[in-house]
């Protein structure tokens, strides 16, 4: 029971940073149609700009600058890189992402080098203990600033003039546009949100052990995640990054007594088995719209 | 004044739908715009408000003028602010958002008067205050109807393009329809209203055009074209060119079907 419980909370920590991803993904769809793949970059981006801002400013203002600093730059390449592809084929916007992506590794690498980078963040692998559970204290920081995030963008959206017309924009855009609001801003907007969730998911994810140059690969795990949820759900992208998350932790705790035969690291895939498992049952993802299915 | 000059447009580069259309919108009067379908009057008020590009059209020659500045090259967001409004064809409500929350999009670039406009908007149709908190897209088609009309109202306009707003709506509700366009055009703005109800139309305007395949065939006081045999004859259905207008009295129930389902 213990075992279990602390498997949950690493699932559920975990899982924050995926829903942090995720909602950059679906954010960006929503406004765009186009499901961006630079979203790994941003991440990797994000945590390297933290390991290098911590050691000046102090990690959580670090965090701040970084989420800031990596939210220009996306906003900047959407400008340069995206906005003139505007009336192309989806298809062909989601490729251009995918070389924004390696663009901004190599970037970035550069700065990583060969060895692992600390972020500096003050929890390490340190545990904590509650109720009996010893569970890592940068879990229950995941969590927290999950929380705290999600919260932040659902009122954003909900009460405010930029909020209300980028949700306008992504169920009509030329009712939007007849309102006034000027739907270049709110693909500017999108991919900002997306570059800041990234970089602050990018930070934790370093957490604990580090950055190096393969660490990006952890934010395709957000692609399940909003598959499993629905692409253009934003309640959906932060349960399926959470259901991912626990998942892959359950399995990683029990598989190996379970299902030995399954081999080592089974718990990597599961991500895809999860997704796999709901467009079997719900091609539109758990909380998606029912039309998405045909994209 | 909102003055359209000689105006052409194409669709997909090729499609010339405009072909060289005037018209003048006094300021505080109300125009009344008619037409069979696909004569060309949304392609018209898209010109007037920015709205073409969306549907790969653009603006060939002639001018679109707000008190004597040309518009036609602005974006929909820098004519909005200008003081036109439009309310599209076909309601186009954002059915996922709640009534007060489609109000609030309409003010997006005049939010230092949203709660003014709010009042206004409120007064002029008390049943959107009463559904404010609900979904819109539970509203029937004619509190769609009030609730695009408000709607474009949030931005302040001084010109309000309607675009076929009795499209769909039982004959008292039509009579309310026109009844708020004048109120709304009493309290100092001014209209352009496009109707396939032409009666309707006439019947509060000062003065009304006529649109034939892309062109003003007739540009009359409303009183004069609402004794104008043609006009009474091509709207009872009535006209000379037989075949053509079955073929758009079919398109015509077409769209009736898809927008009020
Ligand atoms: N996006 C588009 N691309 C190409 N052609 C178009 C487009 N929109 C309209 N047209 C064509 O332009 C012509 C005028 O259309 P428009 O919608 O302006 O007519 P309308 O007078 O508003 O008709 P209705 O009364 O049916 O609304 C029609 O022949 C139509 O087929
Ligand atoms: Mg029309």
């Amino acid at each position: 029971m213990k075992a279990l419980l602390e498997s949950l909370i690493r699932g559920l920590g975990n899982g924050s940073v995926y829903a942090l991803l995720a909602l950059g993904f679906v954010i960006v769809y929503k406004a765009t149609r186009v499901i961006s793949f630079a979203q790994p970059s941003f991440m990797i981006g994000g945590a390297v700009a933290v390991s290098y801002l911590a050691e000046v400013t102090g990690f959580y203002l670090a965090m701040v600058l970084a989420a800031l600093l990596v939210a220009a730059v996306a906003l900047g390449i959407e400008r340069v890189a995206i906005r003139p592809m505007v009336g192309r084929p989806v298809f062909v916007v989601a490729i251009i992402t995918l070389g924004i992506d390696v663009v901004v590794r190599v970037v970035v690498n550069g700065f990583i080098g060969l060895d692992v980078r600390q972020v500096g963040d003050p929890w390490g692998l340190s545990l904590v203990e509650i109720g009996g559970l010893a569970v890592q204290q940068r879990w229950l920081a995941m969590l927290a600033a999950a929380a705290l995030l999600v919260g932040l963008l659902f009122a954003f959206f909900r009460y405010t003039r930029y909020g209300l017309a980028m949700r306008a924009a992504a169920l009509d855009q030329e009712t939007a546009l007849a309102q006034g609001v000027s739907v270049g801003t709110v693909f500017a907007l999108s991919w900002a949100f997306a570059g800041g969730l990234a970089a602050i998911a990018g930070t934790f994810v370093g957490t604990g052990q580090g950055v190096d140059q393969l660490t990006w690969i952890i934010a395709l795990k957000a692609l399940p995640a909003i598959i499993v949820g629905g692409l253009d759900s934003l309640g959906g992208a932060v349960a399926g990054g959470l259901i991912v998350g626990v998942v892959e932790s359950l399995v990683q705790s029990y598989q190996s007594d379970l299902a030995p035969w399954l081999g080592q690291n089974f718990a990597i895939v599961t991500p895809y088995v999860v997704m796999l498992l709901v467009l079997l049952v719900r091609p539109y993802g758990l909380f998606g719209t029912r039309e998405v299915e045909r994209v | 004044m909102l003055e359209v000059r000689n105006l052409e447009v194409v669709y997909d580069d090729v499609m010339l739908v405009l072909r060289g259309v005037s018209l003048r919108v006094p300021a505080g009067s109300i125009v009344a715009l008619l037409g069979a379908n696909g004569a060309g009057k949304t392609t018209l008020l898209r010109a007037i408000s920015g709205l073409l590009g969306v549907h790969d059209g653009e603006v060939t020659k002639g001018s679109v003028t707000v008190d004597g500045e040309p518009v036609h090259h602005l974006r929909p967001a820098q004519i909005v602010r200008r003081g036109v409004s439009q309310v599209m064809e076909g309601r186009r409500i954002l059915g996922e958002l709640t009534v007060e929350e489609n109000l609030r999009v309409g003010a997006h670039t005049a939010p230092r008067d949203l709660a003014a406009n709010l009042d206004r908007v409120y007064g002029l149709f008390p049943l959107l205050k009463e559904r404010r908190k609900g979904i819109a897209g539970y509203l029937s088609g004619g509190e769609q109807q009030m609730l695009a009309v408000g709607r474009a109202l949030m931005a302040g306009p001084r010109f309000l393009l309607l675009d076929e707003p009795s499209l769909g709506l039982a004959p008292a509700l039509v009579g309310q329809i026109r009844d708020l366009v004048v109120e709304i055009n009493a309290q100092g703005t001014t209209v352009l209203l496009v109707e396939q109800n032409a009666t309707m139309a006439l019947s509060i305007a000062a003065h009304g055009y006529v649109m034939e395949t892309g062109k003003v065939v007739m540009d009359k006081p409303a009183a004069d074209l609402l004794s104008d045999e043609d006009i009474r004859e091509f709207y009872l259905g009535l006209g000379a060119e037989g075949a053509a207008r079955s073929f758009r009295a079919v398109k015509h129930y077409r769209r009736r079907k898809r927008w009020l389902s």
